[in-house]
């Protein structure tokens, strides 16, 4: 009976950290069929969390972030062409190299790629980058190098704080340009975002929040600087656009798949929706480019760019994907990420902006070591740490038992007084930019479903 | 040899970090950095970093997927 799950033939486009786990796991749990990883940079997977840390530090060559491998994986890799297409009736995948790759089953892990500046002409000038894959994170970490008189980092979340830390650490003049009101405030509010702010400038960093970069300037296809929405001017010889990521899932355009930007949904057991919301049998997703339905979280469709969360969901698609129904898992984790800047470590579990209100549970602001805790209608839904990482699986279980808000008295270095304040987390409703989705048709059998960018 | 070492599960212990500091540093009070491809003549140090590691956050192991990305379009099993 289970035989038929152990064998056939598996393709995972997407060969990375979720896809890599995921080969690992279906070997591990006794898939003794064809498997074929599909990756459209020539790299075998690697880890990108030291592409903004320890390789623009200078510490670390960009060519040794690749990933160990857990166990042989014995698959036929196809690294440097990229998936054009799927075809799920006559379930092949398509590849940009005029291949058609049949498969049984099908797992999606193709994740993200940096967002560009929005300018072509622009962003095509000499000196402006993103850091998303180590062939960008090499190029930038040479120009840092050579030593450029200013760097202009655009956008204050994890990736641009971390990029100008590490421009600090070397000593370079860098100015941060936020369309928000403090950095990191999309991602852990108001309290985290002011002290993220107060902790740039104290380290030299030119943060300018409220503002926009509105056009690149250049000289002789070189970048020369920026002009600011305030009206202010910056001179600079390197830009880096971190403006956060786009998930890769236009190749699924046609498919059928719920897929857009927001990227491909899926049940708790990884299983893809087709855009009507019906669960398939044969595709599954996991990592970046995955929504999921989690239950702590008003089973709201998240979709993380976590690395903990690609390792996860994949080993809970791989095996599912070779397992029948009964024996079947929901991917459950409790979101969690790490961030390092300004010689600071930043952990959070649980998910922020999935609050109301948040409490400083522990240390304070000035000694720069705090728990901040976040609550959601009366209950515990996240908790950040700055250099306080063992307290962390502490509210784990809180967030896990789903425990009031604010936390109970008793932790060491509990401030006086706590205090509780709104968590000024962005409206999400006001961030997201997806499409709208629209039917056409009126006989039971002819209703579609089209999705209709939004304009 | 490569290793990772999964940072959310990091508690800042640095047992690695005493046990093999050419790899290992911690940046800051409690923020790990590390050598992803640590040279050959460290690996019995990292072997033990890995082993003593109170949450067992370091992998060890030899890069997946090496030989499979030479070129475009490689096909290499």
């Amino acid at each position: 009976m289970s035989g038929e799950f152990k064998s056939g033939r598996i393709v995972i486009v997407g060969a990375s950290l979720a896809g890599l786990r995921a080969a690992e796991t279906l070997r591990e749990e006794g898939f003794t069929g064809e498997l074929t990883l599909v990756g459209d940079e020539p790299h075998p997977p690697y880890d990108r969390p030291p592409l903004s840390k320890q390789v623009l530090l200078g510490r670390v060559p960009a060519a040794d972030v690749g990933l160990p491998a857990r166990r042989p994986v014995d698959a036929r890799w196809k690294l440097g062409v990229r998936a054009s297409g799927l075809d799920p009736a006559a379930k092949e995948v398509l590849l940009a190299d005029g291949e058609r790759l049949p498969f049984d089953r099908l797992l999606i892990t193709t994740g993200t790629r940096a967002r560009p500046w929005p300018h072509p002409e622009e962003a095509r000038l000499d000196g402006v980058l993103t850091v998303r894959t180590v062939d960008d994170a090499s190029r930038l970490a040479e120009r840092l190098d050579a030593g450029p008189r200013r760097v202009l980092v655009i956008g204050a979340g994890f990736t641009g704080s971390e990029i100008a830390s590490a421009c600090r650490e070397r000593g370079l003049a860098v100015t941060v340009a936020e369309r928000g009101p403090a950095p990191l405030v999309g991602a852990l509010g108001g309290t985290l975002g002011s002290f993220a702010a107060r902790l740039q400038r104290a380290h030299g960093v030119d943060l300018r929040c409220g503002v926009t970069v509105t056009s690149l300037l250049g000289s002789n296809g070189r970048l020369t600087g920026a002009e600011l929405s305030d009206g202010s001017r910056i001179d600079a010889e390197v830009a880096v656009v971190a403006l956060g990521a786009v998930r890769n899932t236009e190749w699924l355009d046609g498919s059928g798949l719920a897929a857009g930007p927001r990227g491909v949904a899926c049940d708790a057991g990884c299983r893809a929706f087709n855009m009507y919301g019906i669960v398939t049998d044969d595709v599954f997703v996991a990592g970046d480019v995955a929504r999921f339905p989690h239950p702590l979280f008003d089973y709201q469709m998240l979709a993380l760019e976590h690395w903990g969360n690609a390792v996860e969901q994949a080993e809970v698609a791989a095996h599912n994907m070779v397992n029948p129904g009964p024996l079947r898992r929901p991917h459950l984790a409790v979101p969690a990420f790490w961030s390092s800047q300004f010689g600071l470590n930043i952990k959070s579990v649980g998910v922020p902006t999935f609050s109301d209100q948040v409490t400083i549970a522990q240390g304070s602001v000035e000694e720069r070591r705090l728990v901040v805790v976040y609550g959601y209608r009366g209950r515990i839904t996240a908790a950040v740490s700055v250099n306080r990482a063992k307290w962390l699986e502490h509210y784990l279980r809180l967030i896990e038992t789903a425990a009031p808000f604010p936390p109970e008295p008793g932790a060491a270095d509990r401030p006086a007084e706590p205090r509780v304040v709104a968590s000024d987390v962005p409206d999400p409703k006001v961030l997201s930019h997806g499409p709208t989705v629209a039917l056409t048709g009126h006989l039971p059998d002819r209703r579609l479903a089209v999705l209709r960018p939004m304009t | 040899m490569q290793i990772v070492v999964d940072l959310n599960r990091c508690e800042g212990y640095a047992q690695c970090v005493f046990l093999a500091p050419k790899v290992f540093e911690l940046h800051g009070e409690e923020a790990l950095l590390y050598a992803p491809a640590p040279p050959a003549e460290q690996a019995e140090r990292v072997r033990r970093a890995a082993a003593a590691c109170p949450v067992q956050a370091i992998l060890v192991g030899e890069q997946a997927g090496a030989g499979a990305g030479t070129g475009a379009g490689a096909d290499v099993r």
